[in-house]
């Protein structure tokens, strides 16, 4: 296969380089097609911020119609260096979206030796998440989470999106997914500014288990098979996992307290 | 209608082969030494903004030189492939080789079919991961592919580099030991003092992306710490 030397502009851009060599995902939805399809959906994701950055933690189940088609699904990544992405929704197209937004942030920093601000990154996934437009009227929606260190403002910011591409940015939390409303009327109330990373972690999670306590699709931390929510962290130092143990110890302390 | 010269294809390989490799002794050289952790690579450039080392893809980096816009051209050509191929298939499925192969291709092409060949040499390294062995592949202005070990030269003065590295090589040097003999190398070349570095490590224990530029204070330290 011969090198790419010419590529469809802007040059920098990952995706324009698929769609001009005809290998970007595309939805052909026949005509009259009917909403018949169901495939396996991601729970609950949320974010919150605390002081030097922001905090990104998801459940692990994904639920096809009213059965559990996945324990340890994966619903939060991280997106480069410096922000991590969650996702909710039909769970194949929203990995593939994260999966294609990964490279395009990688592809960019490469080719221009410069990454993508902050907004610049949660714009263009604004753009991914309205591209599956097509796919919205067949039921099958893909709702992200946004969140990442801004190395200009030297603070952690978080976005959320609707499922036409509209980009909201949130000032001190959000969530999205079936167990979005409970979360974040926990997180409404246990919600500090400043919070330290460890009580933010300790929030994140405390939400999560009151989103899975009565939201049935959400899957809240199964200490029995030692099944643990997945956390991210960004500050100035980048994105990293949250150590199991912290996971496990702030998890164990949230089921506590519904008990 | 008229009849156009006769140039015997010899003479015409030849002529272009010249012409290229006057441009690419213009331009100052590169080097790439494996040390006990990683590949080094390191460039005179008086620039701070313009680079002729690059990231690839994971554990690939990418140097060159010559015409500027025009190893900048392969630079993003190769990113955009490793992205590709990444993309479609897995990340695992990135090799140095593969990479190294087309780039060798293209420049072939471009040789053979154009009227002006690029006056360019390009260096593809590697870092090997659980083991396996780093890879230095060099690539010429014709497309000529060369598989290298242990160090790899390009530019104007590659080969009184390759021998000036050649005598202090050692197979476990620390990178500040490599540093020091590349600097050494480089004077001992160009018999004077070098304007600046430009270098960059592909070094396992950075993460899945290996590849970490050095910077300015690094490389001093490095070069006063063997004195």
């Amino acid at each position: 296969m011969p090198l790419p030397l010419d590529a469809p502009l802007p040059g920098s851009s990952f995706t324009e380089l698929l769609t001009g060599l005809g290998q970007a995902p595309t939805w052909d939805v026949p005509p009259g097609a009917e909403r018949m399809l169901q495939a396996p959906e991601g729970t609950t994701v949320l974010a919150l911020r605390y002081a030097g950055g922001v905090v990104m933690a998801g459940d692990r189940q994904a639920t096809e119609g009213t059965t559990v088609a996945h324990r340890r699904i994966q619903k939060v990544f991280p997106a480069d260096r410096y922000s991590a992405v969650a996702i909710a929704g039909t769970a194949g197209l929203a990995i593939e979206m994260v999966r294609l937004f990964q490279v395009e942030l990688e592809h960019y920093e490469k080719i221009e030796g410069i990454r993508l601000s902050l907004e610049g990154k949660a714009n263009f996934l604004a753009r991914l998440v309205r591209g599956q437009l097509p796919m919205v009227f067949q039921g099958l929606i893909v709702v992200p989470l946004f969140a990442g260190y801004d190395e200009h403002e030297e603070r952690g910011r978080l976005y959320t999106f609707d499922i036409v591409g509209g980009r909201y940015e949130e000032r001190d939390y959000g969530s999205t997914g079936s167990g979005s409303r409970l979360a974040k009327s926990y997180l409404r109330t246990a919600f500090r500014p400043d919070l330290d990373p460890s009580a933010a972690l300790r929030v994140a999670l405390g939400a999560l288990v009151a989103a899975a306590d009565e939201d049935v699709a959400t899957g809240g931390p199964d200490l029995r098979r030692g099944i643990l929510p997945s956390v991210y962290a960004v500050d100035a130092d980048g994105v990293r996992e949250v150590p199991e143990d912290l996971v496990r110890e702030a998890a164990e302390a949230a089921l506590e307290e519904v008990r | 209608m008229s009849i156009p010269f006769y140039v015997a294809p010899e003479q015409l390989v030849r002529d272009k082969a010249e012409f290229a490799r006057k441009g690419i002794a213009r331009g100052r050289s590169i080097l790439a030494i494996e040390y006990d952790r990683g590949v080094l690579l390191i460039a005179e450039n008086p620039s701070s903004a313009l680079h002729k080392i690059s990231e690839m893809y994971d554990r690939i980096a990418f140097a060159g030189v010559g015409k500027y816009n025009e190893f900048e051209t392969l630079r993003k050509a190769g990113i955009r492939q490793a992205d590709l191929m990444g993309y479609l298939y897995s990340r695992s499925d990135v090799t140095a080789q593969g990479i190294a192969t087309a780039f060798s291709q293209t420049l072939g092409s471009i040789f053979s079919h154009e009227m002006k060949p690029y006056e360019v040499e390009v260096l593809i390294c590697e870092v090997g991961a659980d083991g396996e062995p780093n890879r230095l592949f060099k690539v010429s202005y014709d497309g000529t592919l060369f598989d290298e070990r242990r160090f790899c030269a390009i530019g104007g003065k590659a080969e009184a580099l390759a021998d000036a590295v050649r005598e202090g090589f050692r197979d476990d040097m620390d990178l500040p030991a490599a540093i020091r003999l590349a600097v050494q190398a480089f004077r001992a070349a160009e018999e004077r003092e070098p304007e600046g570095w430009e270098a960059a490590v592909l070094d396992l224990s950075n993460g899945r992306r290996a590849f970490r530029r050095l910077g300015e204070s690094e490389i001093t330290a490095a070069i006063e710490g063997g004195d």
